[in-house]
């Protein structure tokens, strides 16, 4: 029974991945993606991997389709979607399926790593949870690395405002009717939604959680409030916003430059001071990656919307 | 059991439920119908399912964390059906395809 | 119990499978929208399910999808409005047998 559970499962993730890339409307493979997220959030909590269905739920089925649907939307006013339409690739096509068989065969071919027993290393981190213990000690450059290159994309998408926007507040004038539902709801989700996103990055110490998963719902809500009007998008010139762009990365950098001045290796955490400072790493990232997210899904400063 | 017995009855009260709302999206005639066939049912199976969960919850946590699922489901399913059903109402100029 | 668990995840995801059917064949926009809608409450209620049969400590996952469930369809209803920053309850409903044909041409013209 617990195939079949399993076996279902794949095939509609199949069929919801093939939706997405198959059709020939944008709006439909669009929902399809939405829905691939979801589902793989499914696969990934029957796999027993919590952390990662937490991050897929939130960025996969939450955070990706609202940035999706608003583009659509763009697009559809900048009318480029009545552009003709590309014909079927067999060149892309040739190359998805041959990457696709070459990481089956890697997965086959290559032997299974031996990596150090995670369990005996994780009291050093003062982690309860392995993914954040790994996340922030034993991969510290990767993640180090992987809030920066959040930051070097939001500088991408502010590269693209025109000067004369610059100090515009960035992204739509969004607007709702006062008392309306989508007024209330902006109002109402943001609180049980900040509550959440806080209790995973603080539950991702030792349970299921962690900086960007929390980070990621907070963001979620920070960008309700903002599309129902309630709460003003911020400006580009803002110090607070510049501030908490920066906070996660510089945070984690200085504390990595502090471990060399202190005579030990760049970015190592001793033991006797883990706990405290890894928690205090993870919520400046927290505060960096939900900023950085909502502020990317929002777009880059624009004062009126181009007329063509 | 007992808790067995009602959980057994609850959730597969929840998955009729769940049916009816994919049957009325499947069949029903225009967008609005469809629209309310699955805001109602299907929220609807899921507080039977989660009502049924909860006979083998292991602590009262769990339980709390079953209902604010269920009651996070309402919400965002009551915005959604009403503003979805207002933008359908005057739609922008045309669909794709 | 464990066997019924296993048997209502199967139902359900049936059921996320018919969700997906609308979602292929529209026709509006709205369908395809509300029948995403309809896969996430569904994959609320899976979640659900798995962390009853797993480990309790999936309802997390089902927590945060909960949360997340109406970002989607807001961010679509705003690209819906004229200037794409709006909200639908800002221009009056239209009224009477208006509302009735609009309805069928939100149907029909989709195709």
């Amino acid at each position: 029974m617990s195939l079949a559970l399993d076996l279902a499962l794949c095939g509609l993730i199949l069929c919801v991945a093939l939706g997405a890339v198959v059709g020939r409307g944008v709006f439909r493979s669009v929902i399809f993606f939405i829905t691939y997220g979801l589902l793989l959030a499914i696969g990934w909590a029957r796999l027993g991997a919590k952390d990662v269905a937490l991050a897929e739920a939130a960025i996969g089925a939450g955070l990706t389709g609202v940035l999706l649907l608003t583009a659509h939307g763009r697009l559809r006013r900048m009318s480029v979607e009545r552009a003709p339409r590309v014909g079927p690739n067999p060149m892309a096509a040739t190359t998805g399926i041959a990457v696709a068989l070459a990481l089956g065969w890697a997965w086959f071919a290559l032997p299974a790593p031996t990596a150090p027993d995670l369990a005996a290393a994780l009291p050093l981190t003062g982690m309860g949870n392995p993914v954040t213990g790994v996340l922030l000690h034993f991969r510290a450059w990767d993640t180090l690395l992987e809030s920066i290159v959040l930051l070097a994309a939001l500088l991408g998408v502010w590269m693209l405002a025109r000067d004369v926007d610059w100090h515009a507040p960035l992204g739509l004038r969004y607007h709702a009717r006062p008392g309306g539902v989508l007024a209330s709801f902006g109002r109402l989700l943001p609180p049980i939604g900040l509550s959440f996103g806080s209790y995973l990055v603080w539950a991702g110490a030792d349970g299921t959680g962690g900086a960007f998963q929390g980070g990621t719902v907070l963001a979620a809500v920070v960008l309700v409030a903002m599309m129902a009007g309630v709460l003003p998008p911020p400006r580009v010139a803002q110090g607070g916003l510049r501030a908490a762009l920066v906070v996660g990365p510089g945070v984690f950098l200085l504390s990595g430059l502090l471990a060399v001045a202190l005579g030990m290796g760049f970015l190592t955490l001793p033991p006797a001071v883990a706990k405290p400072a890894t928690l205090i790493i993870e919520v400046a990232l927290t505060v960096s990656i939900a900023v950085t997210l909502a502020v990317l899904v929002i777009g880059p400063p624009d004062d009126k919307e181009p007329v063509r | 059991m007992v808790t067995d017995l009602a959980t057994y009855a609850l959730t597969g009260l929840g998955l009729v439920f769940f049916w009816a709302g994919t049957i009325g999206l499947i069949r029903f005639p225009d967008t609005f119908s469809r629209l309310h066939a699955l805001t109602k049912a299907d929220n609807l199976g899921l507080g039977f399912i989660a009502l049924g969960l909860a006979f083998q919850a292991d602590g009262w946590a769990t339980l709390a964390m079953l209902a604010l699922i269920w009651m996070l489901a309402l919400l965002a399913a009551g915005t959604v059906a009403q503003l979805v059903a207002r933008a359908a109402l005057s739609p922008p100029e045309e669909d794709e395809e | 119990m464990t066997l019924w668990l296993h048997i209502l995840v199967l139902g359900l995801l049936a059921s996320l499978a018919g969700a997906l059917w609308r979602v292929w064949h529209g026709p509006a926009q709205s369908d395809r929208m509300m029948a995403a809608q309809l896969v996430g409450t569904g994959g609320v209620a899976v979640l659900s399910v798995l962390a009853a049969l797993q480990d309790w400590d999936l309802l997390v996952v089902a927590l945060a999808l909960a949360v997340l469930a109406a970002l989607a369809a807001v961010g679509f209803v705003k690209a819906q409005t004229p200037d794409s920053a709006g909200d639908p309850e800002e221009t009056p409903p239209p009224t009477g047998g208006d509302r009735r044909s609009r309805a069928v041409r939100a149907t029909a013209h989709g195709d």
